[in-house]
């Protein structure tokens, strides 16, 4: 590290836990969760399902669960991750159970129901997320098993490439493994181990990347040699472009390698040389691949395909402009004329019947959860956990911003999932994983430092207020 | 590591609050366009839902709303569907409104505010909401008759009560059936509706109103009421020469199947319009002069804008007349003349009811759900091109024509019929258009009707002239004579 860390609280051995507010505001959102599955069945049925109370018990159970895990593990961790993703998962419960609902309407594209599904896979998420919290007592541990984990996460990300198309491919992207009628979407669990393992090899590696070679233009590059893995990691992304037409994954995985690089060698330059080869290859794929051609002439104007490519992104448009300021209601709108509703486009979801308000309430629920992250990141002691916990938070707001770009018309659709709101298995355990690692490094960060710690140096010392 | 860091949280939440800008252009400043976009079938969705309001012609339901046993949707039908959809158009969860369907959505969704007190009700009482129905002026027997006459070709007849305007027949060919593009299945509607596009001409347009024609000789009816207000009568002798040279120009006019008039070369001015005579009546604009000609044809209607009945009607025209030679081609119908079926039939309509031309119109009554009338449409005067002593005149010039000259075809026992026939020059590639207009009884007029043939390629007495007759032949059986 660049300069010693100090921990402003080293005195305060009785730094307050926050398990009290966490449990408030989880409170909070289950009873979001279970008002909203109501609402939803007494606006498109006029009924409550007689499920509802199994489905509330569950619920409640599995935050409850949650919540006594980390209080007797994590007992220090931020005491705002956890309820958010309970907000997200649970609002994403209800925008999914909707769509169910839908099915078999005129217009719609829904097919079948989904919602129980989600439910298991959260309570799986959940499970997930106790047992990292149990075993991985201390994040410094993950480092040890760095290249481990790279290799699994490179055979993850490149194992649906060489499956035949059969078992992998869904819609064109080669991303998929579907094995006695499970979908796995392998990416998912290849993003955390790739994060652990460019955190590891950069605290490695970061002052030999930092080291400036040359000025040109004002910008200190680094040597040649040094290139080397930011070659790598570019290219590994562009090859998932090219053998997985997977526009999502590889613009997420560059980009949270080039933004963990420039964090670990606080150098600009590695942005500056990201970015451009980002737009190297971004220019090149849209030359030769037809699929990234497709992508952004559609995106740049979507009316002008409406009958073809556009149909999706123009069908999300409509349903968030007929949403406007306050949305249909939950079921009150028609969100299932959206092709893939429940997955890629569930932000369409909410805007049409949560209204701007709602859409703006979910992405500040994300921004909540990042910075938190981030927070944790700036607050923790060791380089690794810095390192990691920028990584994952960032990975959040990168998939975030590029998915609800997408599917808003900001950015040329992708096809990554929204995180903990979108149906999907691997992607809401996958993103339990990480929340759990991220709440194990916000609690290194906030947990008092022993007696033994380091001392402080005195130049560092808060200056005291002398009070007569 | 704490200052790139920073920058990192800093960046994400600039990367966020562009999200959050973009959205808000979407959902506020573009929400209102998103919405009323065409192809947006969420609000069209909503309707469906709601028990749509019925188009009645005669106690007869021609686009009805039937529950389904789908979820809360109700089906839209068409039990005529090719018979009426020139005028109902169509209510598609895929192409929206048009047409009728779309003219009085306000009324059949239950929109309208005629119908908020119900709305309010409704809340209350918890009655589904319900749209009102519109009856239209449509007569079926004229209808019908007119569709048959057209069968096969492509055409439209206008059908008209002289004496309010009403409108007793609308019909176009060729015709879809609506239908197909109101099922509840979106694949099924994008094939039918690829079906129908397929098509040429295109069956979704509505000749009756929505384009402009050559009109030919019809426009000689204009010419001689120019005539008559100037001082003439139906016997005054006019020139009538073999053939006209044309000022200015090393063209003539000549008569059709370059005949003469008249072995004296001059003839009156009711056996002129009798045998349709070109050359008379290109001297007598001429004569007349081009501020006498426009001035008549605008009385009349030309030229002018925004009939609303309420479905939107083309503007006609009568063109640029740059010179004499212009205006004698003018007077004939020729060069840039043109006309709705619509506005012919107007003509007729107006010398049969004593030069007062009544404002066109397609919708009766509305009712409300409940069958109350909400509103009905009182006949309007549009026009009063000419005075009734010349419409008296010109009566029993058109009678001639049915009687002894080019309109004979068009005939009906037991009563005098007055009429014009037009056969109109488009290119010279292609087929003339086929016109008549006409009225019945001369004496009474009950019917006013024009019906238009497109290229037919014969003459409108041959080709035109007999489904004029066919069609006031129905309407009098139909009304029990």
């Amino acid at each position: 590290m660049a300069a010693p860390v100090v921990d402003p609280r080293a005195a305060a051995a009785d730094t307050p836990t926050r398990r009290g507010t966490e449990a408030a505001l989880l409170a909070f959102a289950v009873l979001i969760t279970v008002v909203a599955q109501m609402i939803v069945d007494l606006t498109v049925t006029g009924a409550l399902r007689p499920e509802m109370a199994g489905f509330s018990v569950w619920i409640t159970a599995l935050w409850v669960v949650a919540h006594l895990v980390v209080r007797k593990w994590a007992s220090y961790a931020d005491p705002l991750l956890l309820p958010a993703v309970a907000l997200l998962v649970g609002l994403g419960l209800a925008v999914i159970h909707r769509l169910d609902l839908a099915a078999g309407q005129v217009g719609s594209t829904v097919t079948r129901e989904d919602a129980p599904v989600q439910l298991i896979w959260a309570t799986l998420g959940v499970a997930l997320f106790v047992a990292v919290l149990v075993v991985v007592r201390d994040h410094r541990t993950l480092s040890r098993f760095a290249y481990t984990l790279a290799l699994l996460g490179i055979v993850l990300l490149a194992l649906p490439a060489f499956l035949p198309a059969s078992i992998s491919e869904v819609n064109g992207a080669k991303i998929w493994i579907r094995v006695a009628g499970f979908s796995i979407q392998p990416g998912e669990f290849a993003k955390i181990c790739l994060v652990v393992f460019f955190a590891a090899y950069l605290v490695d590696k970061r002052d030999v990347l930092a080291l400036a070679s040359k000025k040109v233009a004002g910008l200190e590059l680094p040597r040649g040699r040094d290139l080397g893995p930011v070659l790598l990691a570019w290219v590994l992304s562009i090859l998932v472009l090219v053998f997985e037409r997977d526009l999502g994954s590889s613009l997420l995985l560059f980009g949270i390698f080039v933004v963990m690089l420039y964090v670990a060698t606080e150098r600009a330059s590695w942005l500056f040389i990201g970015l451009t080869l980002f737009a190297g290859g971004a220019l090149i794929s849209y030359q030769i691949f037809g699929h990234v051609r497709a992508r952004v002439d559609t995106w740049l104007d979507p009316f002008a395909y409406i009958d073809g490519a556009g149909y999706q992104l123009v069908q999300s448009l409509f349903g968030l402009g007929t949403g406007g300021l306050f949305g249909a209601g939950l079921g009150g709108g028609r969100p299932d004329q959206v092709p893939i509703a429940k997955s890629d486009f569930i932000a369409a979801a909410v805007g049409e019947e949560l209204g701007l308000f709602g859409l703006v309430a979910v992405i500040v629920v994300y921004l909540i959860l990042v910075e938190r992250g981030l927070r944790s990141s700036l607050v923790v002691r060791d380089a690794f956990g810095k390192l990691l916990a920028a990584g994952l938070a960032f990975a959040v707001a990168w998939q975030v911003f590029v998915v609800l770009g997408g599917v808003t018309g900001l950015l040329p659709l992708t096809g990554l999932t929204t995180p903990f709101l979108a149906y999907g298995g691997s992607s809401l355990v996958a993103n339990f994983v990480l929340v759990a690692l991220l709440m194990r490094i916000s609690d290194a960060a906030r947990r008092p430092a022993t007696p033994h710690a380091t001392p402080q140096r005195l130049g560092d010392a808060p200056t005291e207020v002398v009070r007569p | 590591m704490n200052a790139p860091l920073r920058r990192v949280a800093i960046s994400v939440l600039v990367l966020f609050t562009l999200l959050i800008i973009n959205v808000n252009i979407i959902q506020v400043v573009r929400s209102e366009s998103l919405r009323q976009n065409d192809r947006n079938t969420r609000v069209l969705a909503e309707t469906y839902d709601r028990e749509r309001g019925s188009i009645i012609v005669d106690g007869t339901e021609v686009a009805m709303s039937v529950p389904t046993d789908g979820r809360l949707t109700y089906l839209r039908t068409y039990p005529q569907g090719p018979l009426y959809a020139p005028v109902t158009g169509y209510h598609s969860l895929i192409y929206g409104n048009t047409k009728l369907e779309d003219a009085m959505d306000d009324v059949l969704s239950g929109e309208d505010d005629r119908l908020f007190v119900r709305r309010i009700a409704d809340l209350f009482t918890g009655r589904d909401p319900a749209g009102g129905d519109v009856v239209l002026t449509l007569d079926p027997a004229v209808q019908a008759a007119a569709m048959a006459g057209l069968e096969g070709r492509t055409g439209a007849v206008v059908a008209l009560d002289p004496d309010t305007g009403a409108i007793l027949g609308m019909a176009s060919t060729p015709t879809y059936d609506p239908g197909l593009l109101a099922s509840h299945d979106p694949e099924a509607i994008r094939t039918a509706m690829e079906a129908i596009t397929a098509q040429d001409p295109d069956p979704r347009v509505n000749r009756a109103i929505e384009d402009n024609y050559q009109v030919g000789s019809l426009f000689k009816v204009i010419v001689a009421a120019a005539a008559l207000e100037d001082g003439l009568t139906p016997e005054t002798v006019v020139p009538a020469p073999r053939e006209l040279p044309l000022p200015n120009s090393s063209r003539v006019i000549p008569n059709f199947g370059g005949s003469a008039c008249s072995p004296s070369g001059e003839q009156s001015l009711i056996d002129a319009l009798t045998i349709s005579c070109n050359t008379a009546f290109a001297q007598l604009g001429i004569d007349l002069g081009e501020e006498a000609v426009r001035d008549m044809a605008e009385a009349f209607g030309l030229d002018d804008e925004g009939l609303d009945i309420p479905l939107d009607v083309a503007r006609s025209t009568v063109g640029d007349i740059i010179d004499d030679a212009a205006l004698a081609q003018t007077s004939i119908g020729q060069r840039d003349v043109r006309m709705t079926v619509l506005q012919a039939a107007l003509v007729a309509a107006t010398v049969a009811n004593d030069g007062v031309q009544m404002t066109p119109y397609l919708v009766d009554e509305l009712r409300a759900p409940d069958l109350s009338v909400l509103d009905e449409t009182d006949p309007e005067v549009l026009r009063e091109p000419i005075s009734a002593e010349v419409a008296d005149q010109l009566t029993e010039m058109m009678v001639s024509v049915v009687a002894r000259g080019s309109g004979r075809a068009a005939r009906l026992p037991g009563m005098e019929v007055a009429g014009k026939t037009g056969t109109a020059q488009v290119r010279p590639d292609v087929p003339d258009h086929n016109w008549f207009m006409g009225f019945a009884p001369a004496d009474d007029p009950q019917i006013a009707v024009a019906v238009f043939i497109a290229n037919g390629g014969s003459t409108g007495g041959d080709l035109s002239a007999p489904i004029a007759g066919d069609v006031m032949a129905a309407y009098f059986e139909g009304q029990g004579g």
